[in-house]
């Protein structure tokens, strides 16, 4: 309590942002290192946290390490800020910290995100947690962590790519759709948490600083602004995001990522952003989908 | 002067020691290994014969001795305190390792496909056009359909799948190919057909072998040359036909003479 931001607004018997302060400088060190490493994944002492393992420890002991009160937090789960994850962990660090919170990717200076990346890019001084549940981009080839460490170390990647041909073999093409292998500053292969392939190229030479924290298997890794991070593909068939028959049904975006919604047992069907932050901001600029008509009311709202 | 390459073994094994605890499994081993030469090492259950393979494979460390390895760059390496990245360079380059189980050997999860490409995308290769082009290739040369190139190994029969583990171990056209019991749990047909096949390939492409065997008529069909191994020791050494003939140790005498003949 020798810090002057930590204000009784805070939960008594609480230390700001729930870690004492010692475990919140390992976690630090453990960042700090991270980053000076991009991609390599750096062994921490995960700490037990009020919620299951699975639903964001990692992300939150790297937040948590990270707040401050002066920061303005927005966390969330699948592009959306209003479902369960999300609103438990930002209920929880409101709890310990007492900062701020917001729905505006534009207005946070700190998120935590599980499975997606914001469509509204990211500005420099931002940071963004991801919660990651496998942090080893070789665990389904080589089960012994020993191994997979070498591998790293002598930079072995090329089974990676086996991965891929069997995709391609199987499907006609790279069927991955999620957690894609990436090449960071062109030598550590990292996993980009499951976050869909589309969000992919974002992570590339993003002016934010993003920080991975994977709390069971207790990893630490971070991609540094303005770093490289190259999709792992083949020649003759090049890495590709996806695309939807239709546009957001409606805010009418053509370049954000939409989760396909079922109407009807009749086939009826509508295609959503699935950040709500970038298709609320899109409708309040004016923009119109295909269906926003009868959704206008709870649009304006 | 530069020295005549095929006057230059490709690979001497120089007072190879390996225990384990108290157990000595392989007491002062030393052989060369020439260039396009199979050499088969015989020896009851125990003997030390996987121990010795494993350990020249770098898949045990060694106690004392050393293994030089003329590379195909002619640097003569050590690759008993070679480093790992070098070692491991050398073993998806220019080794190749035939496991007894074909298992062992394989990604069970991958199509025979992936299995053939691994070595090349290893390497670096990424284009999936000529991964399958080579891929197909070599299931050709190994008797395999090429329509089964999609198929996962667990659907291939037992000779098969060593077939399969042998144009995986080839395709980076390696110098040394190291096999544990290449024809371990085959029926006698299938066995002869995967012996022709290894002779075949192995003339093919010039490329020599350690063929670690209990089979005498294995060691006789394939080896050249033939090392009889007992207690971790090696008793007898000398032409694969001589020393069949003519054995001079007890212990291989008694191998010999246990041979079933029909």
């Amino acid at each position: 309590m020798n810090q002057a931001y930590e204000t009784s607004a805070t939960l008594a018997g609480y230390n700001f942002a729930f870690l004492d302060e010692q475990t919140k400088r390992m976690l630090r060190r453990a960042i700090l290192k991270a980053v000076a490493i991009p991609g390599y994944q750096v062994p921490f002492g995960s700490r037990e946290m009020p919620l299951p393992y699975g639903w964001g420890t990692g992300g939150m002991q790297v937040t948590a390490a990270v707040i401050g009160a002066k920061d303005v937090l927005k966390v969330i789960d699948q592009g959306a800020d209003d479902t369960t994850n999300a609103v438990s962990i930002r209920h929880f660090f409101v709890r310990m910290t007492n900062v701020a919170t917001t729905e505006k990717t534009r207005e946070a200076t700190l998120i935590q995100t599980r499975h997606r990346v914001p469509e509204t890019p990211l500005s420099e001084g931002q940071i963004l947690v991801y919660q990651v549940p496998i942090p080893e981009p070789l665990r389904w080839l080589e089960p012994r962590e020993t191994e997979t460490r070498k591998m790293h170390a002598l930079s072995e990647y090329g089974v990676m790519h086996v991965k891929l041909y069997e995709d391609i073999a199987q499907h006609g093409h790279i069927s991955t759709a999620y957690d894609y292998p990436v090449l960071v500053n062109g030598r550590y292969l990292m996993r980009c948490s499951p976050i869909p392939k589309f969000d992919t190229p974002k992570l590339h030479m993003n002016a934010a600083l993003q920080l991975f924290g994977a709390g069971r298997e207790k990893r630490i890794y971070a991609v540094p602004p303005y770093t490289e991070v190259k999709p792992l593909d083949f020649e003759d068939h090049p890495f590709e995001v996806e695309r939807w028959p239709e546009d957001c049904a409606l805010c009418g975006a053509q370049d954000s990522f939409l989760d396909e919604v079922i109407l009807d047992d009749r086939g009826g069907r509508m295609f959503v952003c699935s950040d709500t932050d970038y298709c609320g901001e899109r409708r309040a600029a004016g923009h119109t989908g295909r269906m926003s008509a009868p959704y206008k009311e709870e649009a304006a709202e | 002067m530069t020295p005549d390459l095929d006057q230059t073994p490709l690979l001497s094994v120089e007072a190879l020691n390996k225990s384990f605890g108290r157990h000595v499994a392989c007491h002062d081993i030393s052989f060369d290994l020439w260039p396009g030469e199979v050499l088969g090492i015989v020896g009851e259950s125990g003997s030390g014969k996987s121990t010795l393979l494993n350990a020249i494979a770098g898949r045990l460390p060694v106690d004392s001795g050393k293994i030089l390895y003329r590379a195909a760059s002619n640097s003569i390496v050590d690759l008993a305190s070679a480093s790992d990245a070098q070692r491991r360079h050398l073993m998806r380059t220019e080794w190749g390792f035939v496991q007894q189980h074909a298992r062992d050997g394989l990604r069970m999860g991958f199509s025979a496909g992936a299995n053939i490409g691994e070595r090349l995308m290893a390497l670096g290769d990424k284009h999936y056009g000529k991964l399958r082009d080579t891929a197909l290739d070599w299931l050709r040369a190994v008797e395999i359909a090429p329509e089964r190139i999609d198929d996962l190994p667990r659907t291939f029969s037992g000779g098969m799948q060593q077939r399969l583990q042998i144009a995986r171990n080839l395709v980076t056209r390696p110098r040394i190919v190291l096999m544990d019991e290449p024809t371990g749990g085959l029926d006698v047909s299938v066995q002869a057909r995967l012996l022709d096949l290894i002779r075949r390939l192995v003339q093919e492409h010039h490329v020599a072998c350690i063929v670690v065997t209990h089979d005498l008529g294995v060691a006789r069909l394939l080896a050249h040359r033939l090392m009889v191994m007992r207690h971790g020791q090696v008793v007898e050494a000398g032409l694969t036909d001589q020393l069949l003939d003519d054995p001079q140790h007890a212990y291989t005498q008694l191998l010999v003479s246990s041979v079933l003949s029909v």
